[in-house]
């Protein structure tokens, strides 16, 4: 089909100073248990497109489910009318915008196709798995599911640019939820946490089935655990945690669309300004964060951007300092400064915005032991399930599903409920401790909510465990 | 996309339903629209756009076993024809992967119902010029969409149902110079440039005050007034998983206590699904119609919840036709006695709070919630407007804020549409009064 579009283009593309098509074919599946009992599987079937048309200074755009020659050219038509219309009024002069004419490939690497296992082999590993979880009386709920999807992308421009990426993306999940009287504990794979490119070896990766065993003794174990102690003291976060601290107060602050304003009505807008690139001291020596989508298997890698920026690794923070915003090629036009390819959309059906990729932090040189035992009293805090951040992403409070008391350089008692709260701009300061390879985890999530219009996104974040110092750290009611 | 989306969807329905085999049933749901999505930064434009989508969801079920498959719509008879073809030979395959499925339901007496809304709104273009003009000289930044929204249900038990919507909504903030903000919407289904400037004007006037210098606060008990937009970010955390019948059977819904009997809201607060009032379809995705109300809280007691299809399988309820998330879609919490001119009287001394952001339970269990205070948020002193305050981290359970510390409603309600365009153009709406609260914590 992409050959079609791709020649339906050439015989539509307007006369205009830019035009793009983005062209999206996606399927996808999901299957799920609950309690034993598959849920009604769900698969879709997602083909549309989109046309940018830059034209005397406007931009505008226009998608469509109609890929046909004649809705192509209405859509087109379409876009060349909107840029026309808001010529002189946009935020942006784009005729001086300079738009990539690029040519490449990308697939993501499948070990496990999904498409060579029957459907009945996967419904029994998540039924079996199901039944594993039922572990002890006091489980109440089980759920299970694997989302498997793969789109092929196509992006083109009237100037000959021509590229083709082919995702392959999986997501599973499991949530068990034990109960006894008022007091219930939920563990879970971090809401689909463990996305990944790749096929059913994702599942091999993390023993799928022994996950829901553990999650589900796990969830029993909190509801006898006492709850999170409140003070403040050292704070150790599991990776799966950390993709959560990263995402809110890293990412985001650091999008240059919330910085330039886009965003002020909705996601909102950032502490960071544009003044405080390669000055601005955001975190302690040993924190250094990179935006990287050339990372094998991630859930956000890809070789271009959505506006066809070729994609490379990169420093946003090197040794706690600030050198690098994340900026697509169009907000670095109006911002004036360096940023990366990560003008990205949801769909074909959402035009592109500045989005995390694969935002991770590196590894440092301490193994999780060697952290423990620098702690003299704290809390090691696993998997997010309450996240709440101010609009300019300073004043945050986060809380886990799992924790447990750290004194004197041991690993002591389980506690439930562990939450803590602090302000971007000095918690990055007290990180005193970055986990060596050996704790390094490659996380995502395939919900990060942002834009006008709405779009839910994927990115990646990976991360090893991380020591900060002196946390607000607090737990539940009773 | 052509115009005729409803004879189209019914026309295609008849020819897939046509195609049954002996013992196969077939249920079909359309979700289309037809959308203009313009984006303002600095009162200019950021991004233009249009969107033309649709979708058929296409579900085969032989005795109780079922597969569905939602398939994006060209418009091209041809390719579609061929795309839902393909669909349907899936879907046989995959009944023969299923189990039969014990919580699968039938409308016993099907239905069918229509909602037609005529078209009313301007040309796109024309409304961006006049948001601009209206918008000249500040720093406005938002939304405006604006456009059709479709949906359509046919089953081969022979209902066919049809929603059609023509509505704008502009939703934005003004902004200060230091960032502080004024947020306010407009929506509805007839577009008046007056209207418009009006809201705009409005919004200005409460700007200045946001030029006066910031009342710092610390973190302590606060008399607070929570005005309707507030509100709505507390029921919509609320809605994501309280009120659902799962939820309350599985032990997952943060109301437990409540669900448990053990702990109640003020008397003064009652919520409803009121279906009626709202602005959505009155039907699901699986040919249930939404009765006109179902009772959620009763005076601070839960007496009710939402009900899909599936849950009055699995436990033997009747349904009310909630999508299968069982969150409302149209919660009204009933009004109070507090007239809303005498809101900053009976304030005197505390916190304004017009809007709450980015809400999540910090204690399932007691139901506590924690966010931040967001645009258009003032300390009053002996009841008049004062300054405005910082970005303030609240962290307080719904069992005292609408509880044992909620003093009084208010008489008016305000109908908030939502303006969310995850992957489509949402029809939620909630109708809500403002709340006057003691002791409201903040904690950051």
């Amino acid at each position: 089909m992409q050959d079609l579009v791709a020649k339906r283009f050439l015989e539509i593309a307007p006369e205009a100073d830019f035009v793009s098509l983005r062209f999206l074919d996606e399927k996808s599946e999901i299957i799920g248990v609950r309690d034993d009992v598959l849920l009604p599987l769900q698969s879709g079937c997602n083909t549309g497109a989109m046309i940018t048309v830059m034209d005397r200074g406007g931009l505008g755009y226009a998608a469509t489910s109609d890929i046909s020659k004649g809705g192509l050219r209405r859509a087109a038509q379409r876009a060349v009318d909107w840029a026309r219309s808001v010529s002189g009024r946009m935020v942006h002069d784009f005729s001086e915008v300079e738009m990539p004419s690029p040519r490449g490939r990308y697939e993501s690497p499948v070990a496990e196709s999904w498409d060579g296992v029957p459907l009945t082999d996967k419904i029994a590993l998540l039924l079996r798995a199901s039944e594993s979880a039922k572990c002890s009386d006091s489980i109440v709920n089980r759920e299970l599911f694997l989302w498997y999807t793969s789109f092929d992308s196509l992006y083109l421009t009237a100037d000959g640019g021509e590229v083709e990426q082919r995702f392959h993306l999986m997501a599973p999940d499991i949530r068990v939820t034990a109960n006894r009287g008022n007091e219930s504990q939920t563990r879970s794979l971090g809401s689909r946490g463990h996305c990944r490119q790749g096929g059913l070896e994702v599942l091999s990766r993390i023993e799928f089935e022994k996950q829901a065993t553990q999650l589900a003794i796990e969830a029993d174990e909190l509801l006898d655990a006492e709850n999170c102690p409140s003070d403040r003291m050292d704070l150790l976060l599991a990776p799966d945690q950390m993709m959560l601290q990263i995402h809110e107060s890293i990412g985001h602050p650091l999008e240059l669309d919330r910085i330039l304003g886009d965003e002020r009505n909705y996601a909102g807008t950032s502490f960071v300004t544009l003044d405080m690139l390669g000055s601005y001291q955001y975190g302690s020596e040993l924190l250094n964060v990179t935006f990287d989508p050339s990372r094998v298997g991630q859930f956000a890698s890809y070789a271009f951007d959505d506006d066809g920026l070729s994609a490379q690794k990169a420093h946003l923070i090197e040794n706690g300092r600030l050198v690098r915003a994340l900026g697509g090629g169009i907000s670095q036009a109006r911002a004036g400064v360096d940023g990366v390819a990560n003008s990205r959309s949801c769909s074909w059906n959402r035009p592109p915005i500045d989005r995390m990729a694969n935002l991770n932090v590196e590894p440092g040189d301490s193994s999780f032991e060697d952290l423990v035992s620098r702690i003299e009293r704290g809390v090691l805090m696993r998997t997010n399930r309450s996240w709440s951040i101010d609009d300019s992403r300073n004043k945050f409070q986060f809380g886990c599903e799992w924790g447990r008391i750290v004194e004197n350089g041991k690993l002591g008692a389980l506690v439930k409920n562990p939450n803590y709260r602090g302000i971007s701009a000095s918690f990055w300061r007290s990180l005193k401790g970055v986990g060596d390879e050996s704790s390094f985890e490659m996380l995502g999530t395939p919900f990060c909510g942002k834009g006008e219009p709405n779009q839910a996104m994927r990115v990646g974040h990976a991360s090893p465990v991380c020591l900060f110092g002196d946390v607000d750290v607090f737990g539940g009611e009773q | 996309m052509n115009t005729n989306l409803r004879e189209d969807f019914f026309g295609l329905a008849d020819v897939l339903i046509e195609k049954r085999a002996p013992g196969e049933e077939m249920r079909l749901w359309f979700s289309g629209e037809q959308s203009s999505f313009v984006r303002f930064n600095n009162a200019a434009v950021r991004q233009p756009g249009a969107v033309e989508q649709g979708f058929l969801s296409m579900e085969l079920i032989r005795g109780q076993r079922h597969s569905a498959v939602t398939v994006a719509l060209s418009g091209d008879k041809d390719i579609d024809g061929a795309r839902l073809e393909k669909a349907l030979a899936g879907l046989r395959l995959e009944l023969e992967c299923v189990p039969d499925d014990p919580y699968l339901l039938l409308p016993e007496d099907p239905k069918s119902t229509e909602q037609a809304r005529a078209n009313r709104l301007p040309p796109p273009e024309e409304a961006v010029q006049e948001i601009l003009e209206a918008a000249r000289g500040t720093d406005f930044v938002g939304i405006f969409a604006s456009g059709g929204i479709f949906h359509g249900f046919a089953s081969s038990l022979q209902q066919r149902s049809w929603f059609e919507s023509y509505s704008f909504h502009l939703d934005f903030s003004l902004h200060t110079k230091a960032n502080k903000a004024i947020k306010d919407s407009y929506a509805g289904f007839e577009w008046s440039r007056s209207r418009l400037e009006s809201k705009l004007e409005d919004a200005r006037e409460k700007l200045a005050v946001l030029d006066r210098p910031v009342k710092e606060l610390t973190p302590g008990k606060y008399r607070v007034y929570l005005a309707p937009a507030a509100m709505e970010e507390i029921t919509s955390l609320l809605s994501r998983d309280a009120f659902g019948l799962r939820g309350h059977r599985n032990k997952t819904s943060s109301l437990l206590k409540m669900v448990n009997g053990e702990a109640t809201l003020s008397p003064l607060v009652t919520m409803e699904e009121n279906t009626a009032g709202g602005v959505g379809p009155s039907f699901d995705k699986e040919g249930f119609i939404k009765p006109s109300t179902v009772t959620l809280v009763d005076e601070g007691r839960l007496t009710g919840a939402l009900v899909s299809p599936r849950s009055a399988g699995e436990y033997g309820v009747p349904t009310t036709a909630a999508s299968n998330g069982e969150y409302p879609e149209a919660l009204e919490v009933g009004p109070g006695k507090l007239a809303s001119s005498e809101v900053l009287s009976s304030l005197d001394d505390g916190i304004y709070i017009g809007n709450l952001w980015y809400l999540n339970y910090s204690d399932r269990l007691s139901c506590r919630i924690t966010g931040m205070t967001r645009f258009g948020t003032f300390w009053i002193e002996n009841g008049r407007v004062s300054a405005p305050t910082p970005a303030m981290r609240f962290d307080e359970s719904l069992y005292k804020m609408l509880g044992t510390n909620l003093e009084d409603l208010t008489r008016e309600q305000e109908l908030i549409l939502d303006p969310s365009t995850y992957y489509a153009r949402a029809t939620r709406c909630a109708r809500l009064p403002g709340a006057l609260v003691r002791d409201f914590t903040l904690t950051l």
